[in-house]
């Protein structure tokens, strides 16, 4: 396995499941769990112990491997020299799991989804483009950037509507750019977190291919999972495109001034998506965007920034659901912590946040009391 | 499941409770160098409820069961020694109360140290208590289980004599209270002026009982904090001048620490003071009295203060110091263990000799670091070996290193800190018998199922 060299070099002090300043336990999977197990440290011990043959891959090591949200908060506070590659290990022992064919069946699914249909939904790619009707966003044809809008945004209900607000408001403010439709393919992201790294690398190097065949040298996404994706890992497959994330796009616009914006009275949080936050430093653009609008007060949530809550979703989460169900599920705990805020708006950045925090909110029945918004969505409806 | 599986998923759901071969794998461990025995069961309870019906659960079964907080005490005090239920106290974690003027705050068994530090400071930031430098996940009822260090030890004790009351869960089942709050609402003390039964549980491991609610005293928090390192290659003066430090009243902690990496830390001694002032004042104030408690050993060639690079003050001003874990890697192998007897400060010379003589005689990288207990009352003084967990003859060598320290500490006056079980036999065979005798009566009375955590001060015919 790779990394094996490493794990043994886990003191297991904890540090990882820890927020930086101690506030509370930030791992998503022990904060659900609760066994040691399910931390970091966790992990790495029993990994270990399967690479000497002292525990077998069992149904319960197959959720604990894979209930992993891949947030990174071990990353950010880990104090060891290996901790940039935390994530890493546990990835590579997923492949591992993947090469054996010893995984749980909902990863299975997704896999076999993916490769099957290029979706995690089983829909046909020709209903990939569908979200986009009536918009009058046209294909890339050269255009500025290209926008990738990825698998949730294209199938599901919720994510759709943010996509269609994304666009829209990127079209309004003047942003050249077109989409590849029903021609868009699986970014991989969660493919690769799952620990399918052959499957990666066919959808990376397919994506790649088409982008240098429509001469695509600017991308914005929709997803910061895909964000990651593209920016991260493509350029080992020989992309040579700039990546951004939506935010990126529009913080800017917000102070040279094609967006016109209203007074629009509301207390909003911000939930940092771990893709484009702990993976990607990026913790500006979205506050930015917030703060642009006139009487919007934003305020933050006790865990926030490098060390904000992840909804648990990532790694595959939003698929497989292994981290999901409970009160102390991570999304339902999330949005426990945005109501105590005060604040009346939980603003998203990513489609799979959005669907995870939306659903959280109903099943605490919040509805009255919390929405969740895409900040393109509190911004249109700003919108002068 | 099995039946009793089944019933402890009664007690605390199907979801905190696993008999699994993961948790068995790892909570059958900690980090350190003791022999792994695996629990039959692990459990997350989180309420006292539930600890009581787990307790009366395993009393009726006679199934041995051990509280265990984050396992870091490296001594295998939380291993199951004869398997039975492990109890992962953190689901219970609440800071039931902060009383400001009354500057105490009473927490659940499970709560972290890091949780407390984080809590004081976003809403009550004059107040602190006395942060060891395990990891932040270290559990407050743990620490003081063990008689635990921390930052405010040197003016007010071992972080045991901070607490204000307690709340544990006997062998019965049935929760007794101790100190003020076992008549009162105020947790103010945990026995005086009544009969002091705290010690009944301090210094047990849980072998008398299980900590759910615990009294910490808090501590006044200035608005500055620095540090200041006094360097000397006199290890025979460190007595002497940690005497005349403790003398000006002005420190708040006192660290000797001495290794051999970076290079230029060999072979001399580092006394780090650590001190605290509300305005420049006072910290320049203080600084003054600590330099000027050195002045003969300057004027004498003896040793010197360092400039703190700044760059090092965040590491040695971090509570806890994450640096402490990092000694783990020093080798690339993940592993440190240390022996820290509770000895006598005039024995600083012998002990920083002994651990020279043990690191080159093992072939172990080492670092030394005393821990000023009260006025230079007495001090913690750790024999810390760094290891690699993936070379199994390295770490026999860091057991056998261990081993002789455990003698030398005896022969020298000291008295085992958070013993390991061969230590606490080794105590107990020096002890003087009535006092054994004593705690077997204790033990007997108190556990007479011999379910807590097993294995654990038991005292043989």
């Amino acid at each position: 396995m790779k990394y094996a060299d490493i794990v043994h070099r886990c003191f297991r002090c904890g540090y990882c499941k820890f927020t930086g300043d101690y506030t509370d336990f930030n791992c998503p999977a022990y904060r659900k769990f609760r066994f040691e197990t399910y931390s970091p440290g966790g992990r790495m011990w029993l990994i270990r112990a399967w690479l000497k043959d002292e525990i077998q891959n069992s149904d319960r090591f197959q959720e604990i491997l894979f209930s992993c949200a891949t947030c990174a908060n071990c990353v950010e506070h880990c104090v060891f020299t290996f901790s940039e590659d935390l994530v890493n290990i546990f990835m590579a022992a997923r492949e591992e799991m993947v090469n054996s064919g010893m995984i749980p069946p909902p990863v299975r699914d997704y896999l076999k989804n993916i490769t099957v249909n290029g979706n995690p939904y089983k829909l046909p790619a020709a209903e990939r483009g569908k979200w986009v009707e009536g918009l009058g966003l046209e294909p890339y044809r050269g255009q500025e950037y290209l926008f990738y809008v990825g698998c949730v945004g294209s199938y599901d209900e919720r994510a759709q509507k943010m996509a269609r607000s994304v666009a829209g408001l990127l079209t309004k403010a003047g942003v050249s750019m077109g989409i590849l439709g029903e021609k868009e393919a699986c970014d991989g992201n969660e493919v690769r977190a799952l620990g399918e790294a052959g499957l990666f690398e066919y959808l990376a190097r397919q994506n790649i291919d088409q982008f240098k065949a429509l001469q695509v040298k600017k991308i914005i996404t929709l997803d910061p999972h895909a964000f990651n994706a593209f920016k991260n890992d493509y350029p080992d497959f020989g992309a040579d495109v700039e990546v951004y994330h939506y935010t990126q796009i529009l913080a800017p616009l917000m102070a040279s001034g094609p967006l016109s914006l209203k007074s629009c009275e509301q207390k909003v949080t911000f939930h940092d998506p771990c893709y484009l936050g702990r993976h990607n430093k990026e913790y500006d653009a979205p506050r930015t965007i917030l703060k642009a609008v006139p009487g919007l007060e934003l305020v933050e949530m006790e865990r926030y920034g490098e060390n904000a809550f992840c909804c648990g979703g990532g790694g595959g989460n939003f698929f497989t659901d292994i981290l999901g169900g409970g009160e102390d599920s991570p999304a339902r705990l999330r949005v426990r912590e945005a109501l105590d805020t005060g604040a009346e708006t939980l603003a998203v950045a990513c489609p799979q946040c959005a669907k995870m925090l939306e659903d959280a909110v109903k099943s605490e029945e919040l509805e009255e009391r919390l929405r969740v918004r895409d900040i393109s969505e509190i911004i249109t409806a700003c919108m002068a | 499941m099995t039946d009793i599986a089944q019933a402890l998923a009664r007690i605390v759901g199907d979801a905190y409770v696993s008999n699994r071969p993961e948790e068995a794998y790892f909570y059958a461990r900690d980090p350190g160098l003791m022999p792994s025995h695996p629990p039959d069961y692990v459990v997350v309870p989180k309420s006292v409820e539930e600890i009581q019906d787990i307790v009366r659960l395993a009393h009726q079964e006679k199934i041995p069961i051990v509280p265990m907080g984050a396992g870091l005490a490296l001594t295998g005090l939380v291993i199951p020694l004869k398997g039975g239920i492990v109890m992962d106290m953190k689901r219970m974690n609440r800071i039931l109360e902060v009383n400001e003027k009354g500057r105490y705050a009473v927490v659940e068994g499970g709560t972290s140290q890091g949780l407390l530090r984080s809590h004081l400071e976003k809403h009550f930031p004059r107040l602190r208590h006395s942060i060891p430098d395990s990891p932040a996940t270290a559990t407050i009822a743990a620490n003081v289980m063990i008689h635990g260090q921390g930052r405010l030890t040197q003016q007010y004790g071992f972080n045991s004599d901070m607490i204000c009351g307690l709340e544990v869960v006997l062998a019965s089942g049935e929760v007794c209270r101790i100190g003020s709050p076992a008549l009162s609402s105020d947790w103010f003390s945990k026995g005086a002026p009544m009969p002091d039964l705290s010690g009944l549980f301090l210094g047990w491991f849980g072998a008398t009982g299980i900590i759910t609610k615990i009294g910490v005293k808090l501590y006044p928090r200035k608005k500055m904090r620095d540090v200041e390192i006094f360097i000397t290659d006199r290890q025979d003066l460190v007595p002497d001048m940690v005497y005349e430090l403790t003398h000006t009243e002005m420190v708040e902690d006192i660290n000797v620490f001495a290794q051999p990496k970076p290079m230029i830390f060999k072979d001399n001694h580092h006394i780090t003071l650590f001190f605290t002032g509300d305005t420049e004042e006072e910290l320049e104030f203080k600084r003054k009295m600590i330099w000027h408690s050195l002045d003969r050993f300057i004027k004498a060639k003896d040793g010197g203060f360092m400039g703190v690079p700044p760059v090092m003050k965040p590491t040695l001003l971090d509570m806890p110091q994450r640096s402490v874990s990092r000694f783990a890697d020093v080798k690339k192998g993940g592993g440190f263990e240390y022996s820290g007897p509770i000895i006598m400060v005039d024995k600083y010379p012998d002990c920083a000799q002994k651990i020279l003589e043990l690191a080159e005689k093992y072939d172990l990288g080492y670092s030394g670091m005393a821990r000023i207990i009260g006025r230079s009352h007495a001090m913690m003084y750790g024999f810390a070996f760094t290891f690699n967990r993936a070379d199994e003859e390295m770490m026999e060598r860091t057991r056998k290193a261990l081993h002789e320290v455990s003698e030398f500490a005896l022969e020298t006056g000291g008295v085992f800190w958070k013993a390991t079980v061969d230590e606490q036999k080794m105590a107990m065979d020096k002890m003087d018998p009535t006092t054994l005798g004593l705690m077997k009566m204790i033990k007997a009375n108190m556990d007479p199922r011999g379910i807590m955590n097993p294995g654990n001060w038991e005292v043989d015919e």
